[in-house]
């Protein structure tokens, strides 16, 4: 038991250690990543500002991580509500091709969407990445939603309609406020997953880089490196936030519908 | 073809229904007629097909062939939003994201009513339901019970002509249910409306229904008020359904025009027409009989009918009510016979030997 313990501890220093030194160095006013630290300063924050590169990749990581984030949920919605309502032959299958990208290699996603990109002659952009982060953020809502859908009982859809509703309405007014916390976790998650990619991005971006590939071209420069720690403990921040409030409002959906099953944290 | 009651006009009109799921014969030729203002009971074990068709009724599930007439209306390709019928649900289906009142004021929403009305209306059946001043609660804070009372004045606001229940008080604990068993009888005389109730208890169908339709595999197996039921069931299969019935092997002969039993232990007994359901067989036999129509003598008591010798195989005490079991003279099985309790009497010991009282006319003949 002791030595179990030894080892969850050595386990999460492990693992979150250097997400620790991100912002001690980001607040160390000594441009040389290093210990021992010098003073405290916000000055690599003020050096963030200055950099309009930098605005530009912040500008199109946020144009694409809320694209892909709106298609992944939209098409994440079909394929729960198709799996939790209907059976139909080859379920299983679909459902496994649907997922697999989640554990499919994200440089092999990447060089074979280039390699077709190019091969079909378009050049690759925003929308070349938008079109890679949506293939990658679908899983990830379908399994967000898929629980939504699970835990919502169909007879409330039939009562709907039994009591004179049409399906459309139906949906409108029991299944879409039901399922809504799921919808706005898997947005949320969606986002966060695209915002931080790097590998599809680096592979697809053309000619304007998203924050992450914008983020690892400036480690070249050893005079930004203090203003990329910056960077990157705002990131840190923001996506534990966001994934906080999604599993927020997915918790909160279990709650009023009364079963939880799934969910990411 | 089984009729309502005389006096009552029939609203349900179903004819020889038919319904597949792939291989699955799910109904197989459904007759039925449901009057107006009868509380009707579907009644049968799990995968008779009683939910299946009370969703035909409801317009949730299609049927092969058939008609299902409504009012003097074919239903056929009418949905289920647009019938005169509500459902109660097994779950309740509260909506949990809306308020008691937005619940029972849910299918309101197209009725043309005024918001006032509307609230009025909701207010009324929650009166009805009991749950006077719980309108603004969170449907998804109450306990079982009222969940159900809120299902059952979500359905009743919009006054249809067939309320359906599927199996709605087997959530409930017992105590709950048997209030609940009562309440819904009350409560059906007072909107007068036809209640139609899915259900595989037995005791609950017998306690609630005017009538009782017995279902296995897909057919109504016998259709009659609760009395008849209990007392003649037209099968071997109804009567071991309903309530607890005890069967003796027998020998049938016709003698001088008489039909004649003789029954293992009991004795020989002549039988009348209607204690025969599958007619008068010829040879072997099974008798059923149930535990209260026989009685233990006591020292001193004669028997009113007819009198057997047992000797007691078990006691099962109950507190009101006790069952033994007993073992006939010259029969291997035992059968169970009921008594209440009286004070001052004390309850009989395993092994004693006993006279037992019987009434021949209490007798079931099945082939």
């Amino acid at each position: 038991m002791k030595s179990l313990k030894v080892y969850a501890i050595f386990y999460l220093i492990f693992l979150y250690a250097p997400i620790f030194l991100l912002p001690l160095f980001a607040f160390n006013s000594s441009t040389v990543i290093a210990f021992p630290l010098d003073s405290f300063t916000t000055e690599w924050f003020t050096t963030l500002l200055t950099l309009s590169e930098m605005h530009g990749a912040l500008l199109s990581s946020l144009k694409i991580a809320v694209t892909s984030a709106v298609l992944a949920t939209s098409l994440g919605i079909f394929a729960a509500m198709a799996v939790s309502r209907y059976s139909f032959p080859g379920q299983k299958g679909i459902m496994g091709f649907i997922m697999l990208p989640l554990v499919l290699p994200e440089i092999i996603v990447a060089v074979s969407l280039l390699i077709v990109i190019l091969r079909m002659g378009f050049s690759t952009g925003a929308w070349s990445v938008i079109v890679g982060h949506t293939l990658i953020c679908t899983p990830f809502a379908i399994a967000i939603l898929q629980s939504a859908f699970a835990s919502l009982d169909p007879s409330l859809e039939e009562a709907a309609y039994d009591l004179g509703e049409t399906p459309a309405s139906t949906f409108r007014l029991v299944t879409l406020p039901l399922v809504m916390p799921g919808i706005i976790s898997a947005l949320l998650i969606s986002f966060t997953i695209s915002m931080d990619e790097f590998i599809i991005a680096f592979f697809l971006t053309g000619a304007e880089p998203t924050l992450p590939v914008y983020l690892f071209s400036m480690m070249r420069f050893p005079k930004l490196l203090p203003a990329v720690m910056a960077l990157g403990t705002i990131l840190v921040v923001l996506s534990v936030l966001l994934i906080v409030i999604a599993e927020f409002f997915r918790r909160r959906g279990a709650k009023r519908t009364g079963n939880d099953t799934g969910g990411f944290l | 073809m089984t009729t309502a009651k005389k006096d009552r006009k029939t609203l349900i009109s179903m004819q020889n229904i038919q319904k597949h799921y792939g291989d699955y014969h799910a109904l197989r030729g459904i007759n039925l007629e449901i009057g107006e203002g009868e509380f009707f009971s579907l009644l049968g074990p799990s995968g008779c097909g009683k939910t299946t068709l009370l969703r035909t009724i409801a317009g949730f599930e299609d049927y092969d062939s058939g008609y299902v007439m409504i009012s003097g209306n074919d239903m056929r390709g009418v949905p289920a939003n647009k019938r005169p019928t509500n459902m109660v649900f097994q779950s309740y289906a509260i909506f949990p994201h809306l308020t008691v009142a937005q619940n029972v004021a849910f299918g309101l929403r197209k009725s043309g009513m005024s918001k006032a009305e509307k609230a009025k209306a909701a207010e009324q059946a929650l009166e009805m339901v009991g749950l006077k001043g719980y309108g603004h609660r969170a449907a998804h804070a109450l306990s079982g019970g009222q969940r159900q009372r809120v299902a059952l004045a979500r359905a009743l606001v919009l006054k249809p002509k067939v309320l359906l229940l599927d199996e709605p008080l087997s959530a409930l604990d017992r105590k709950m249910r048997e209030q609940m068993q009562v309440e819904l009888i009350k409560l059906q005389r007072e909107v007068g409306i036809t209640f139609i109730l899915v259900t595989h208890d037995q005791e609950e169908a017998l306690v609630m229904s005017d009538r009782i339709a017995v279902m296995f595999e897909g057919e109504i197996a016998q259709c009659d008020d609760p009395e008849v039921l209990y007392r003649r069931p037209k099968s071997k299969r109804v009567a071991d359904f309903i309530g607890v019935m005890n069967f003796l092997s027998a020998e049938c002969r016709v003698e001088d025009g008489k039909k004649i039993v003789n029954v293992a232990g009991l004795g020989e007994t002549e039988v009348a027409d209607d204690q025969c359901p599958e007619g008068f067989p010829d040879g072997a036999a099974t008798v059923g009989f149930r535990p209260e129509t026989l009685t233990l003598l006591y020292e001193g008591q004669t028997a009113t009918h007819r009198e057997a010798a047992a000797t007691i195989d078990e006691v099962v005490y109950y507190g009101d009510m006790t069952y033994y079991d007993v073992r006939f003279d010259g029969v291997d099985k035992a059968v169970r016979i009921s008594m209440r309790n009286i004070f001052g009497r004390d309850v009989l010991e395993v092994g004693s030997r006993v006279r037992v009282s019987w009434s021949p006319g209490a007798l079931v003949v099945f082939g």
